[in-house]
């Protein structure tokens, strides 16, 4: 049996037939469901093996990034998606799934052991306990914010695994993927030095931007395309079965769709092990 | 009471763009300029709940802030808000609302604004420019010097006022009285008729009659000058005759004639519909359309823009296809125009082109399609009516777009909700924009909803392959009037204008009728499938309403609350329309403006002067010349626009608009491969030829040339020749005047060659007439855009140089043809002869591409704009690779040489020193636009059987090779003409127009 893999579709995401066609690819049977369907409860989150949060605008990102999905997900799949999260099955997001992952607090994630505010630290006294399920957005302490020049680009990047990633499943990554980069607002940022150290210490950085021989991108753009902190293209969860990265790897999956016609690191890689660990 | 919410950045970050832009207004006091996004309640829903608002839904807990008092600016720092007038759409309030809901706040009104705090000591006068010229759009705008007071909602104005027009005892004067005062853009003659019609009637029309009459008979609806009757005198260059012609509409004698003629068994579909329709494979076939959306763009250019994509978008669900790609073809005035000589009335160029850019960029990227195939043009023309061409391809399985709906069958709006946005854009787009435009038409600019069409885009695909639907119509100019009354058009249609859902009240019924309010299509639905539509359009987050049905007895019938306010019969609405008569001149240009001798004389040279170092350091050093063209604003790397569009979604593209290793060259065309059709090898192209410049030379020529230019950039990606159709897309001045008319005409004579002589048929068009400003046309627009099958994906090909040793080849003869080039113009020259259609273009093409099919091509480059040397230079940059070129191995026209002095009959050739004599043909041969020409990199082992693949008579030749150096050399025998290092001709075409947005930041 091919493992069922569920793309989100919230309105305004676009990336979701190319991320299925990449599963496919990959041996996995993707499926793809608006929100409002899996709102009318015929279909489960728990009924798949995978799933996969896809790019696109999800509501125009009118109220940045991400923003709009994130809070649909901790209202209306509150405890679907988390307990998807805590039964260890793979979840991947992708560009605006990133952000919206990001910023509904599932990625890094703090009940697993990722960075988050304590009690202390949130606003106006404020405690988690009284923000209920909505805490988890207003205790992050990473984001993806405006590209640092400032407006939406296209263009090629190379990604390097993190080795060490606490997401082991992408161990067989060991080339570089080359995949180009769609978003305004891909910006990894953190809300501090010790958010950064924390992430570098628990292994939750799972991509980074490099040059082509695999060199770091070292800030430099437009190798890091859109100024993020340490080069960081994605990040996993502690648990390791998270990950989201702002890059496109369903955007090459095959040699043909390579610019610089060469038939090596494709994305397929990382669908494959996507579906592999699934 | 009014709650006010500012959400500042954590670090404050000053707009770079706002202070440059600030000194390109002369106010160089500014020093810093920080943006933070404001939110309006209508009620407050108390501090805590305001708390988990802002944390959750407004400010970002890493990089921003949130407060919710009116923040007192800091000592020394001016404030400006702006916010949105009462009706835009406003996305963000939108999902704000829908946020608080989720939320579980109270509900109530909101609105959002902008805070700009200015650092510098600028005066009153200086944040009123700042305001006006920078900040705020008046057309969908208002502003403060200081908070500003949001404005909720809409004003309410009486609903359901229906009135009758005095129109049958109307003197002549007072019919053209009341066209001008309701904005119908009708002439006397159509005047005449509507009133005839209601003497007959024995009663007056009401003022929803006869504003549907006005937007069905206006040129945008019905292409009045297109569709004319033209008496078309032809006179040369002295103004004697040399002919008269009475034309039967230049839209049947030639742009239709050509696809009659040429119609190959791949066409399946042209002129009948919202977009034409050609064959991609056994099961599906390819919708191609380009629109225009010139004056709104020039009013409010990011909306404008916006809601362009967003029309043409439309154009293709309209044959029920789902988009797949897009294209933006824009033209604008000069960017450094200088503010102080700017007329009153219109935005600056910079920031036309900085909010059109934005818009298309927005829609598209929105709406998950590439924006993969272009072009950027500068010209002074252009200043106050700049051109914004927008396209779009879709797919659809064969045979799946229904056109016949049944009486009985439902009249069904889905989409956007109904405002009072857009109203009158179909005769305002026929009509010249002047410096009150902008006050008098605000209300035709409307602001784009991406999401609202995303959800249509997924609907109809769905809506389609359960044949939800009989027939299915954007709505565009005109709103429902001219959908509605196109869709009923055979049946007869009675609609009930209540049941239309409307974003707030108050609006009269011609204005719902009228609305252009965006992302709403209108269908026509079998009773029994309205609950399946119903099901799906809930799942997509689609509004849906049901209008009306049709009814079988030709009758155009509108209620409001059940009063009829609308009755014709559809045979006067589309054919009461009196047919018009136009006078049409063409003068040809002197060809003899430009003489040599003059030209060398009026360079300061006498015959003693020439001497090889005179000449290097004269107008013929060109190296010079070359590096000028390479950073001419037409030509450079438009890299800084093209990068803020994503042309990568939906992973189908296979060519895209940047090459080679440095994935920055130029390319000739798009290739696409269509996600669900990887199963076989064909691919599409999609490629365009423009040359305004050319039209001011010869319009004639210009028409040839661009379907040429078309042409061959889709060859030189891989397309076949033999698969090729084209959209033909007008922008021209007012056609009443009979010299805009005549070169119009020449135009079009020139399409029909063009296609027939290329076997390219017209699929589908659009004319934009009127572009004036102040009575000045812009220069008469062709764009030619193609679309093409691309047969083997894998052996498409790219521009850039590949590898050292290759050889390089000139495919097609160079002639003498300067007139209208961009030599000229850099050169400030006129006169001159523009190109000409080459000899027998297929026979090479078709060689060429099976050369390509073959894999004998490792690179290919059209010669456009500039000619052989920007095309080289273009070449070498794309693949950081050298080149090493021979002149005297070029195929040149014998005539070129007819037309230098010393091969005169009356000329003494002893006067002009040989070096001068070839350096003239040097220049010739270097810039010459020549059509029909393209250079090709072959591999040496492949060099035999590439050039058995071209008859004797096709000009070939070899030119020179690629060299592992990184260097352009250009040779003339012995001579060495340039010795150009790649990385100077890189900063030349990258370097110099770095186009910048306004909200660059900078932390």
């Amino acid at each position: 049996m091919k493992p069922s893999v569920l793309i989100l579709h919230a309105s305004g995401t676009n990336r979701d037939g190319e991320a299925a066609r990449a599963c496919e690819l990959a041996g996995g049977a993707p499926e793809i469901l608006h929100l409002n369907q899996l709102r009318e409860k015929r279909e489960r989150m728990a009924g798949y093996d995978a799933l996969l949060l896809p790019g696109g605008f999800s509501y125009g990102d009118a109220l940045g990034a991400g923003v709009r999905w994130a809070l649909d997900l901790q209202t209306y799949f509150h405890d679907q998606i988390h307990a998807f999260v805590d039964s260890g099955k793979p979840v991947l997001g992708i560009c605006n799934g990133f952000q919206v992952l990001v910023k509904a607090g599932v990625l890094p994630g703090q009940r697993n052991g990722g960075p988050g505010m304590t009690n202390d630290e949130l606003p106006n006294g404020e405690s988690l306990a009284r923000t209920g399920m909505l805490g988890e957005i207003g205790t992050r302490r990473v984001t993806l914010t405006e590209n640092a020049q400032g407006r939406f680009e296209c263009r090629w990047v190379h990604l390097q695994v993190n080795p060490g990633a606490a997401a082991g499943w992408l161990g067989p990554l060991d080339e570089l993927i080359f995949c180009p980069v769609a978003h305004g607002e891909g910006n990894f940022q953190v809300k501090d030095q010790a958010a950064l150290d924390e992430l570098t210490a628990r292994n939750l950085v799972a991509f980074r931007y490099v040059d082509d021989n695999g060199n770091p991108a070292g800030g430099r753009y437009p190798l890091n395309p859109n100024g993020s902190a340490a080069d960081i293209a994605g990040i996993c969860n502690a648990r390791g079965n998270v990950v989201g990265l702002m890059p496109h790897p369903e955007d090459h999956v095959i040699a043909i769709q390579n610019p610089l016609r060469r038939a090596d690191r494709s994305g397929l890689a990382l669908f494959r092990a996507f579906i592999h660990t699934a | 009471m009014t709650v006010r919410i500012e959400v500042r950045g954590a670090h404050a970050a000053t707009t770079r763009g706002i202070l440059r832009n600030a000194i390109a207004l002369g106010i160089n006091e500014l020093r810093a300029c920080t943006v933070s996004r404001l939110y309006f309640l209508e009620e407050n829903p108390g501090a805590e709940l305001l708390q988990q608002l802002c944390t959750f839904l407004l400010a970002d807990p890493v990089t921003e802030s949130a407060s919710w008092d009116v923040r007192p600016s800091d000592k020394g720092v001016h404030v400006i808000e702006v916010a949105p007038r009462p009706g835009v759409t406003d996305v963000a309030a939108r999902e704000l609302r829908r946020g608080m809901q989720e939320i579980g706040l109270p509900d109530c009104d909101v609105t959002t604004g902008t805070r700009y705090e200015l650092t510098g000591d600028v005066t009153d006068a200086q944040l009123h420019l700042l305001a006006e010229k920078l900040l705020c759009n008046a057309t969908i705008q208002h502003f403060r010097i200081g908070p500003i007071f949001p404005q909720f909602g809409a004003e309410v104005v009486g609903s359901g006022l229906v009135e009758e027009v005095s129109l049958t005892r109307a003197m002549d004067d007072e019919l053209l009285t009341i066209s001008r005062e309701r904005l119908l853009s009708l002439d006397l003659h159509e005047m005449h008729a509507i009133r005839d019609f209601y003497i007959d009637a024995g009663r007056e029309p009401t003022d929803v009659e006869l504003e549907t009459l006005a937007q069905t008979w206006s040129e945008h609806c019905v292409h009045k000058t297109f569709r004319a009757r033209i008496n078309f005198t032809h006179e040369d260059a002295d103004g004697a005759v040399i002919s008269r012609t009475e034309i039967d509409g230049l839209l049947n004698q030639y742009i239709r004639a050509a696809t009659e003629a040429v119609y190959p068994e791949w066409l399946h579909s042209a002129f009948v519909d919202d977009a034409g329709i050609i064959a991609f494979d056994e099961r599906y076939d390819l919708a191609f359309k380009v629109e225009t959306h010139n004056h709104p763009s020039a009013l409010e250019p990011f909306g404008g823009a916006n809601t362009g994509v967003g029309g043409v978008v439309r154009d293709i669900l309209g044959v029920s296809a789902r988009p797949i790609a897009c294209t933006d073809v824009l033209c604008f005035g000069p960017q450094d125009f200088p503010h102080a000589e700017l007329p009153p009335g219109i935005l600056h160029p910079r920031r036309i082109a900085e909010g059109v850019v934005a818009g298309v960029g927005d829609y598209g990227n929105k709406l998950g399609l590439p924006t993969v195939n272009g072009a950027v043009l500068y010209d002074a023309g252009y200043l106050g009516n700049p051109l914004v061409f927008c396209g779009c391809a879709g797919l659809l399985p064969r045979g799946t777009h229904p056109t016949a709906a049944q009486v009985g069958d439902l009249v069904v709006a889905l989409g956007g909700r109904t405002g009072r946005d857009g109203i009158h854009g179909a005769t305002f787009s026929s009509a010249e924009l002047t410096h009150e435009t902008g006050e008098t038409a605000g209300s035709a600019v409307q602001i784009g909803d991406p999401i609202t069409e995303k959800g249509l885009i997924e609907l109809i695909e769905a809506a389609r392959d359960e044949q939800l639907y009989t027939a299915i119509t954007d709505c565009g100019a005109g709103g429902f009037s001219s959908s509605i009354g196109e869709m009923g058009e055979e049946l007869g249609v009675d609609i009930e204008l209540t049941n239309v859902t409307l974003k707030y009240p108050g609006l009269t019924p011609w204005e719902i009728w009228l609305s252009e309010a965006q992302e709403r299509l209108v269908i026509a639905v079998p009773p029994a499938r309205l609950a399946r539509l119903q099901e799906l359009a809930a799942r997509w987050d689609v509004d849906v309403s049901v209008l009306g049905r049709f009814t079988g007895d030709r009758q155009l019938v509108v209620r409001y609350a059940d009063r009829i306010v609308a009755d014709l019969p559809m045979g006067f609405l589309h054919d009461g329309l009196p047919r018009r008569k136009m006078e049409a001149v063409y003068t040809e240009k002197k060809i003899e403006d430009w003489k040599i001798e003059d030209w060398v004389s009026g360079n300061g040279w006498s015959d003693k002067t020439f001497t090889p170092s005179s000449l290097q350091s004269s107008i013929f050093n060109y190296e010079n010349l070359l590096l000028a063209l390479l950073r001419h604003p037409s030509i450079a790397s438009k890299e800084s626009i093209v990068r803020t569009y994503d042309h990568e979604v939906r992973g189908g593209t296979l060519v895209r608009p940047f090459t080679g290793p440095g994935m920055d060259g130029p390319t000739d065309a798009a290739v696409l491969k269509p996600l669900g059709t990887w199963e076989h090898d064909d691919a599409f192209v999609l490629s365009n030829g423009i040359n305004p410049r050319l039209g001011l030379c010869d319009p004639y020529a210009m028409a040839v040339s661009v379907i040429d230019e078309a042409v061959r950039n889709a060859v030189a990606v891989g397309a076949d020749p033999d698969r090729i159709a084209i959209l033909d897309n007008f922008c021209w001045g007012n056609p009443t005047y009979p010299d805009r008319l005549g070169a119009l005409v020449r135009t079009c004579q020139g399409c029909y060659d063009g296609a027939v002589a290329y076997g390219t048929p017209f699929i589908s068009g659009k004319d934009s007439l009127y572009n004036e400003f102040n009575g000045k046309p812009i220069p008469g627009t062709l764009l030619i855009s193609a679309i093409a099958i691309a047969p083997e994906m894998s052996k498409v090909v790219t521009s850039d140089l590949k590898a050292p040793g290759n050889r390089l080849y000139l495919l097609g003869e160079t002639r003498a043809e300067l007139g209208g080039s961009l030599l000229f113009a850099h050169l400030g020259l006129e006169g001159g002869i523009a190109p000409a259609m080459p000899a027998d273009p297929l026979t090479r093409y078709r060689a060429l591409h099976g050369a390509i099919r073959g894999g004998l091509v490792q690179s290919c480059h059209d010669l456009s704009e500039g000619g052989l040397g920007v095309a080289l230079a273009e070449m070498c940059i794309g693949g950081r690779l050298g080149a090493e070129i021979e002149m005297e191995r070029l195929i040149i026209e014998d005539w070129i040489y007819k037309l230098l002095p010393w091969h005169k009959e009356d000329a003494d050739s002893e006067s002009l020193p040989p070096n001068l004599q070839s350096s003239i043909v040097n220049l010739f041969s270097l810039f010459s636009e020549s059509n029909g020409r393209l250079l090709v990199e072959v591999a040496p082992e492949d060099a035999d059987a590439f050039e058995q693949r071209f008859e004797d008579d096709v000009a070939l030749a070899l030119i020179g090779k690629v060299v592992d150096a990184p260097y352009l050399s250009i040779r003339s025998g012995g001579q060495a003409l340039t010795q150009l290092p790649i990385e100077t001709m890189l900063g030349a075409w990258s370097g110099e127009i770095q186009w910048r947005g306004q909200h660059d930041r900078e932390s």
